[in-house]
């Protein structure tokens, strides 16, 4: 299978470790990896503040970039960027040709977990990671776009991985988007709560697949000197340590 | 008291950050009453067919709201009830003030109702030398203190048991005694006297069936039930979306209201009122009013995307369900509705000029959609209300908005965003600058708490970094590691 990926701008700028290990995890599964190098953000940052015409732009030429591609698929680290591309269609109520547009391109466009279960069929990657991990839901991921089993069936295949699941896995960690910056305050006081969940289920790492929420955890934990490290499910299920 | 408003939204929630009691106070009322949801909800069968029956019914109604309006009037009236036309707030108070005086009514209870809170009833009432008592425990407690409710729901909850005693001391002239047993039945000794006494109950309505004219209220407390049966005059305040078409519609509410709001199965008390008493010999009141109150939601049906926002029918468990509302309670948000849903309702009812920050006070986490029992979109709703603020595209005339501040260095800033991420040497380019600049203050791979400089010509910054560390810009970004290795490999 041809895949196209969809890297995210957070992720080719600040966690580019996330990338190589979708590519290197779609491709022992087997996929042909591209690239489009003219890709840079799906428009979700405006979009969610209120900026449609600047979200409209870019998404549409997020739009034009991955129709020209030759993947079958289109596949992203992220459940959140995912879920803004099955967004677009609402950036065009009043547009027909390119609501259309968006509908074709979102049907085949896959959170890289889902992908790898529900397009691929595959639970067990062949990975292998020494310790207990907790898992976080992201929110988009999960009421966008229904992930949940997907995710935790990928984790319990790791090798030599202890799997916990956290009291409080689905709640929100605070990050959402510009919201971490409007309301520091209150995003770190929701933070809170799942940093003590996380630092109360005594494990090496904490998971997730949205490099935001990663981003968001793993700097309250830095800042309190935690052993706890964060990672992104492809960087899991990238992992070699047997 | 407490006087705060949606303006000063951002102050207010880091107040109630800093109240260990409310924020007690909230996890246990949001984790119990989440919790007792989730048990109520497998009670019974096809939650999710019952969601979509509601708000299918919701959609009919609000969709010919003026016929169903009609038709409920109508049937009201055929049964001895007055229904009356209120445009806003001011002549809802007006309507029940002449009310009363036409009877001569002094002493007047009321039953809980977010409606009258909506159009600050008992203020006017109070400026007529008219002190209507509320019964509902957690009302009167508030009323006590001369607060507002901070719950939909429960709205006492930001209060502790030692608050309550202390204002049960002062207000009431008890010894001082945290017995709940006692405080309650100190509240029910002194309300009973109050209801043996009124003239008139004022109450709320929940939901009003087009087809007879009946209108129903949930309670737990009894004391709705004494409000509307035991004065001469009742008078019911209900929005005008509160109807329902039809009387078989209440099975489909009555299963939900309930599980959504506190997880019961069924309130303690649910009386549907149809009219006044028939004969002589019959209970209940002699005279029934009916307040149909537009106050800004007529508005609100007009657009194809906000209408959605009338079919809630107040449970409240959007508020428990709500990450901000759980850290922050109900009187941060400075008005009458808090939590996801109050931040879609206000602006449109108060203004958005004077709530503008309310449809950014969420995470946009989804967990309001999740819980709503009628399936509001409420994130999709606040961010077409995020659009409207930025577009400066709200509806209403520029009183009723008033004016919104338009943030030019949020404008300037994602307008640059657009220009430079649709071009992506550019893109590139800025991201190596970034690299650059932030060798100054990054240390193993992450930049630490911004000072006082940085935080003032980079704001996001500084207050990301207030308590969180940031992730620093890779040494090589993926499309360069692409570039030169990922490409060839196979």
């Amino acid at each position: 299978m041809r895949v196209s990926l969809f890297i995210t701008c957070l992720v080719d700028q600040l966690w580019p470790e996330i990338g190589t290990s979708a590519v290197e995890v779609l491709r022992r599964a087997g996929c042909e990896v591209m690239f489009d190098e003219r890709q840079t953000c799906c428009g979700q940052p405006a979009f969610n503040t209120g900026y449609r015409s600047e979200a409209r732009r870019l998404a549409k030429r997020f739009i034009e970039i991955f129709e020209e591609g030759e993947g079958d698929a289109i596949v992203s680290p992220s459940g959140s960027c995912t879920a803004m591309a099955h967004h677009f269609h609402q950036l065009f109520a009043d547009d027909e040709k390119w609501r259309q547009r968006a509908e074709t391109l979102a049907a085949k466009t896959y959170e890289f977990s889902s992908f790898l279960v529900n397009v691929l069929q595959v639970e067990d990657v062949g990975a292998s990671y020494r310790g207990r991990v907790t898992w976080h839901d992201a929110c988009h991921g999960l009421r966008d776009l229904n992930l949940q089993r997907e995710p935790r069936a990928l984790i319990s295949n790791v090798r030599g991985l202890e799997f916990i699941e956290l009291p409080n896995a689905d709640a929100c960690c605070g990050f959402g988007g510009t919201f971490s910056v409007k309301y520091p305050e209150i995003s770190v006081a929701i933070l809170d709560h799942k940093i003590e969940a996380i630092e109360g289920a005594d494990v090496r790492a904490v998971v997730s697949a949205d490099a935001s929420c990663l981003m968001q955890i793993g700097g309250r934990l830095a800042r309190q000197n935690s052993k706890v490290q964060v990672m992104h499910i492809a960087e899991l299920l990238a992992s070699q340590e047997s | 008291m407490n006087h705060q408003t949606s303006e000063t939204f951002d102050q207010n929630a880091r107040e109630a950050l800093t109240d260990s009691q409310l924020r007690n106070a909230l996890r246990n009322l949001t984790n119990t009453f989440g919790e007792r949801r989730k048990v109520a909800i497998t009670t019974v069968d096809d939650w999710e067919g019952l969601r979509e029956r509601a708000r299918a019914i919701k959609d009919e109604t609000l969709a010919h709201l003026d016929k169903y309006l009609e038709e409920f009037a109508n049937n009201a009236e055929r049964a001895g009830a007055k229904v009356h036309w209120a445009h806003d707030a001011v002549a809802a108070c007006g309507i029940v003030l002449q009310l009363l005086r036409e009877r001569e009514a002094t002493r007047v209870v009321k039953s809980k109702s977010m409606a009258t809170e909506e159009i600050h009833l008992n203020a006017a009432l109070e400026a007529a030398d008219l002190s209507p008592v509320e019964t509902d425990l957690g009302e009167w407690i508030i009323q006590l203190a001369d607060e507002t409710p901070s719950h939909i729901v429960v709205p006492a909850i930001h209060k502790s048991k030692r608050q309550i005693a202390e204002l049960f001391a002062e207000k009431v002239g008890i010894e001082p005694t945290d017995d709940v047993a006692l405080l309650t039945s100190t509240a029910r000794r002194v309300l009973r006297q109050r209801f043996m006494e009124a003239d008139a109950g004022i109450s709320g309505v929940n939901f009003g069936v087009a087809e007879t004219g009946t209108f129903l209220i949930l309670e737990n407390e009894g004391n709705a039930r004494l409000t509307t049966s035991l004065p001469k005059m009742h008078i019911a305040v209900m929005g005008i979306e509160k109807i329902i078409p039809r009387l078989t519609d209440l099975d489909v509410f009555l299963k939900l209201l309930p599980r959504s709001g506190t997880g019961q199965r069924l309130t303690a008390y649910q009386s549907l009122i149809t009219g006044t008493k028939r004969s002589v010999d019959d209970e209940g009141p002699e005279e029934v009013h009916i307040v149909l109150m537009d106050n800004g939601r007529s508005s609100m049906l007009s657009h194809p995307v906000t209408r959605q926002s009338l079919a809630c029918i107040r449970c409240g468990a959007c508020l428990n369900a709500c990450p901000v509302y759980q850290q922050i309670g109900g009187h941060a948000y400075g008005s009458v509705y808090p939590g996801p849903i109050g931040a879609v309702i206000t602006p449109q009812l108060s203004g958005i000029g004077k709530s503008a920050q309310l449809p950014y006070a969420s995470s946009l986490c989804g967990a309001c959609r999740e819980v709503c029992p009628v399936k509001i979109d409420i994130p999709a709703l606040l961010l077409h209300l995020r659009a409207e603020i930025v577009e400066g595209t709200a509806s209403g005339t520029a009183d009723e908005r008033g004016p919104v501040k338009k943030k030019f260095s949020e404008h300037l800033a994602f307008r640059l965003y657009a220009f430079a991420w649709s071009r992506p040497k550019l893109y590139e380019w800025g991201a190596r600058i970034a690299r650059l600049m932030q060798r100054t203050v990054m240390r193993k791979g992450r930049i630490g708490k911004a000072g006082g400089f940085v935080s003032r010509i980079a704001p996001p910054l500084g207050a990301w970094t207030s308590a969180r560390d940031l992730r620093a810009v890779a040494p090589r970004s993926f499309r360069e590691q692409w570039r030169d290795e990922l490409s060839k490999k196979k």
